[in-house]
């Protein structure tokens, strides 16, 4: 790890965002993680996406698991809730803290172990209740803490660090989440926060279950040639057909949005995600198209990124439970326990 | 697209060393601190004295250009306290009689005079006598060091460093001839020199020609020569008040001199605002805490003279605009007093250098002398000092002594003056281990260290009992740490770049960007991470980056020098390497 704190620099002339915050109030700790790990930069992206939106910090709850991945809650957001889970387990104390809480920003952050092995049968059941949060996915097709294993994200030929080439087939996070009925499915990568910072601003804004997987380099186990997931690698197969930018609520929407064949669509804080390009034929809100566009372009040994899905009316866990619009947490406790007279009443009901 | 920044340009990576830079020595400062830090004061001083030649004076007297310089006024406002750090390592150095420079006993045969004894004249002869040329040096008074000894009172200057300093040179086997004024160049040309060095000064006081001034001349003086009188023993007392007209750092010396004579009301006199005073801040502060009173916008008219004795001066009370162009009177008032010290400037003198030699004088009645040479239109006569170009300050003569003594040697070796050797450098990595550097690289958030001083109710016992105290141990170990290792330069190699962002998302800074190459330098400044607003700083520009052909962009304005990007560099594109300059002097072949 380095080997001094950040430093704070008195006159350094940083920008204020609507709270007065400067972006150095939305760091966090030292990264211990490897000098040049993706990681670090997704860190550095959220970070940024939280102060442009001007978001309280204590409005933001961060959620992990166990891995690489599920340490960088520590290095963003210092003044956040968060809540470092049990390995794969993190869908499940994002929905619960929701299900109490629902006032507040939820983001998860995940790996490909995390998620995809230990923790899948956690993830499909959160991305099928719609839970309102963000959940990012370090992709970085190894398990990395553990020395390079191939992890469940690992394509098929992508090859170790000692030479020796996967033969088990992947799983897409992505189509993975397309195909249970999620609301916001998106790729990035970790070395392009111009792409990457709009997806955030917009998967924040989203209300539902946002994905986000973010292909990450493990520099360390998985950054050689013949890795899959090395930066020359995405770099040289990324596919960028569908560019998007993110126009917040209050934002003027400049005079270059609104020229040409743009798309847009509005999210249900007033905030819009527009398509600056899309490829032709596509229709961002079709799942068919949006698998059979992912699908193409993997044959192709193609890295398709942006914006692959979005369904901006579906319900969250909120509205399919019919809960109060008042966050559990603020009801009074007569509300939340109405006493012995109502259960009676209630179980008299059944019979 | 931006042409890539040409880092093997040793300018380079000297503009980024602000204090170096702005040094007209070119002292390598964060060296110094650094060796200071450590204990080694003896380093410390030899490395200082490589390049000014007299630490310990400029360590109390310099005007130091590398305050305002220093970076660390860009980062929280107040520079390091370099110049009390150098009296330290002057202070500490313990006995350096193995360490000074000796002069060779090989006489080269060549003869050098060098006009004044001050500290142009010590650097030519410092730079000379080693090499084996015989330097004679002509002065006007009884005591070597010039203004040094003549114009800075000991109060701020105590004797035994000014003469532990000039002896340093003098010993090395110069020939002084004091009590020696040179009333004829051409005179000491005839006598056969191979070249003749004028650090003569600026020695001649400006008075002020107000009516009274000739009805009582005897407690009416003029700044420099009572400062000189002073200094010699020949005036030990002024009168209870005192007026010094004038707020440069003369005046200042004056008043605080008059203050230890008698004077109990010294008044210094001010034509304009004190923002447009010429006096650094610091020794207007000192002059106060002493007692002495400031008045502004008050300027003489008169000298007010009662049976052929001084009374007092009268003066126009002004009113400026802004910008203090123009003043219009609003009242007139008189000040008694017992003494007047005029200290308005100071101008030179070359009535001595006769006018038909082939020495050109320009129309301000100054030398005509290359800047870079040294010489005059005269060849083998060369200036230095407030002789060159008028009253500078001391590290200005040390600069020109040391250029002149190139020349010197050049002409005496046959080697054309414009030849002059080439500044080298050499860059070495710092790294020590994963995270480890060899110089401390963290950012320490101290205040400047106050200077503290001699107590009021002993201040003025006697002249010579030196005010600033220098720095406690305690003191001395945290301003160090102020020091931000501009030297220790973050060097890039753009080839071994894989564009993480590791380096960008670490910068405490925000200094780094990599970005599409513009052709623009200004568009280009504004689209950086954090907007690079100081054009006084320039940007280092990489090659294209192998990956995706964008380029690495740093802006050094407030960068410091933490090494975070190299520590986070997977790739060792970024390192934290010691530049050091090689400065050429006078023997030095590089590049002839």
């Amino acid at each position: 790890m380095p080997s001094i704190i950040k430093p704070s620099i008195p006159l350094i002339p940083l920008a204020k965002n609507d709270l007065g915050l400067t972006i150095r109030n939305y760091e966090g700790s030292m990264s211990t993680l490897c000098a040049g790990c993706g990681h670090d930069s997704i860190t550095a992206a959220i970070i940024r996406s939280f102060f442009e939106m001007s978001l309280p910090p204590e409005r933001i709850a961060k959620i992990s698991g166990i891995g690489c991945s599920s340490k960088t809650p520590t290095y963003f957001v210092s003044g956040a809730h968060g809540f470092n889970s049990v390995h794969g387990r993190m869908p499940s104390i994002a929905t619960g803290a929701n299900a109490a809480n629902r006032s507040s920003i939820y983001i998860g952050i995940s790996g490909d172990g995390d998620s995809l092995s230990i923790g899948a049968g956690q993830l499909v059941h959160a991305i099928r209740r719609n839970v309102d949060m963000v959940y990012l996915i370090e992709n970085n097709g190894v398990y990395g803490l553990t020395k390079g294993q191939f992890s469940a994200t690992a394509d098929v030929g992508s090859r170790a660090k000692k030479g020796k080439a996967n033969k088990v087939t992947p799983i897409d996070p992505a189509l993975l989440a397309i195909s249970l009925g999620a609301s916001f499915v998106a790729r990035s990568f970790s070395g392009d926060k111009e792409q990457l910072v709009p997806i955030l601003k917009a998967a924040i804004s989203h209300r539902g279950f946002a994905l986000i997987d973010v292909i990450s380099p493990c520099v360390q186990f998985n950054n050689h040639n013949g890795s899959t997931k090395s930066y020359s690698y995405v770099r040289e197969h990324e596919l960028k057909d569908i560019e998007t930018s993110y126009v917040g609520e209050f934002s003027e929407i400049t005079a270059d949005l609104t020229q040409g064949n743009l798309t847009s669509v509005t999210l249900h804080d007033g905030s819009e995600v527009v398509f600056r390009s899309l490829p032709a034929g596509y229709d961002s809100h079709s799942r068919e198209s949006a698998i059979a566009y992912i699908n193409g372009a993997v044959a192709r040994n193609e890295i398709p990124t942006g914006l692959l899905f979005i369904d901006e009316q579906a319900p969250d866990m909120h509205q399919v439970l019919e809960t109060t619009s008042e966050a559990l947490v603020d009801l009074s406790y007569e509300s939340l326990c109405p006493g012995g007279g109502q259960l009676e009443k209630f179980n008299q009901s059944f019979k | 697209m931006m042409e890539p920044t040409n880092t093997s340009d040793p300018n380079f990576y000297h503009r980024v060393v602000d204090c170096q830079w702005s040094c007209p020595a070119h002292t390598n400062v964060p060296e110094y601190l650094r060796l200071i830090g450590q204990g080694r004061y003896q380093d410390a001083y030899m490395e200082n004295r490589s390049s000014n030649v007299f630490p310990g004076i400029l360590g109390r007297t310099c005007d130091r250009p590398c305050e305002p310089a220093c970076r660390r006024v860009r980062v929280d406002g107040n520079p390091v306290a370099i110049c009390r750090l150098k009296r330290v390592a002057a202070d500490l150095s313990g006995d350096l009689s193995e360490r000074l420079p000796k002069s060779n006993p090989n006489k080269n045969g060549f003869k050098i005079a060098c006009i004044g004894a001050g500290p142009a004249s010590l650097t030519v002869a410092n730079d000379l006598l080693p090499l084996g040329y015989e330097v004679t040096i002509f002065e006007a008074t009884s005591k070597s060091g010039g203004l040094m000894r003549t114009n800075i009172p000991s109060f701020r200057l105590p004797e035994s460093v000014l003469n532990f300093e000039i002896d340093a040179i003098l010993n090395m086997g110069a020939e002084i001839r004091f009590d020696f004024p040179v009333t004829s160049l051409s005179a000491l040309l005839n006598q056969k020199f191979d070249a003749v060095f004028v650090g003569s000064g600026a020695p001649k006081g400006k008075d002020l020609q107000l009516p009274g001034r000739n009805e009582s001349t005897e407690r009416i003086h003029i700044g420099i020569e009572w400062l000189q009188s002073v200094a010699f023993g020949h005036i030990d007392s002024v009168g209870e008040r005192v007026l010094v007209i004038g707020v440069g750092n003369t005046a200042m010396d004056c008043c605080r001199t008059a203050r230890r004579l008698g004077g109990e009301e010294v008044t210094v006199i001010a034509r304009r605002p004190r923002q447009f005073f010429k006096a650094s801040p610091w020794e207007l502060d000192d002059a106060e805490e002493e007692g002495v009173d400031i008045l502004v916008n008050y300027s003489p008219t008169e000298f007010i003279v009662k049976q052929g004795k001084l009374a007092g001066m009268r003066f126009d009370v002004l009113k400026w605009n802004d910008d203090a162009t123009k003043s219009e009177k609003i009242d007139s008032v008189v000040i008694d007093c017992d003494d007047v010290i005029l200290a308005i400037g100071q101008e030179n003198a070359f009535e001595w250098i006769e006018r038909d030699i082939g020495l050109q004088f320009n129309a301000d009645g100054m030398p005509v002398v290359d800047p870079f040479t040294m010489e005059s239109t005269l060849s083998g006569v060369f200036f230095g000092g407030d002789a060159a170009w008028g009253p500078k300050n001391i590290i200005w003569s040390v600069a020109h002594g040391h250029e002149a003594a190139i020349s010197i040697h050049n002409r005496c070796q046959k080697v054309s003056l414009s030849q002059r050797p080439l500044a080298g450098m050499s860059l070495s990595s710092q790294k020590m281990g994963i995270s480890e550097w060899s110089y401390n690289n963290d950012y320490n958030p101290s205040d400047r260290q106050k200077m503290v001083h001699v107590e009021m109710t002993r201040r003025f016992e006697n002249l010579s009992l030196e005010v600033e105290l220098g720095f406690t141990p305690e003191q001395t170990a945290v301003e160090v740490q102020r020091c931000l290792n501009c030297d220790i330069q973050t060097v890039f190699r753009a080839d071994l770049c894989i564009e993480c962002d590791a380096c960008i998302d670490i910068c405490p800074v925000k200094c780094l960007t990599i970005a599409e190459g513009l052709e623009d330098e200004i568009e280009l400044r504004k689209s950086l991470t954090l907007p690079a607003l100081n054009m006084d700083q320039p940007l280092y520009i990489s090659a294209p980056l192998p990956q995706t052909g964008r380029i690495m962009i740093q802006d050094e304005n407030i960068c410091v020098h933490c090494g975070l990007c190299a520590e986070r560099c997977p790739t060792a594109a970024w390192d934290m390497q010691k530049f050091t300059l090689q400065l050429g002097y006078a023997g030095d072949t590089r590049g002839q």
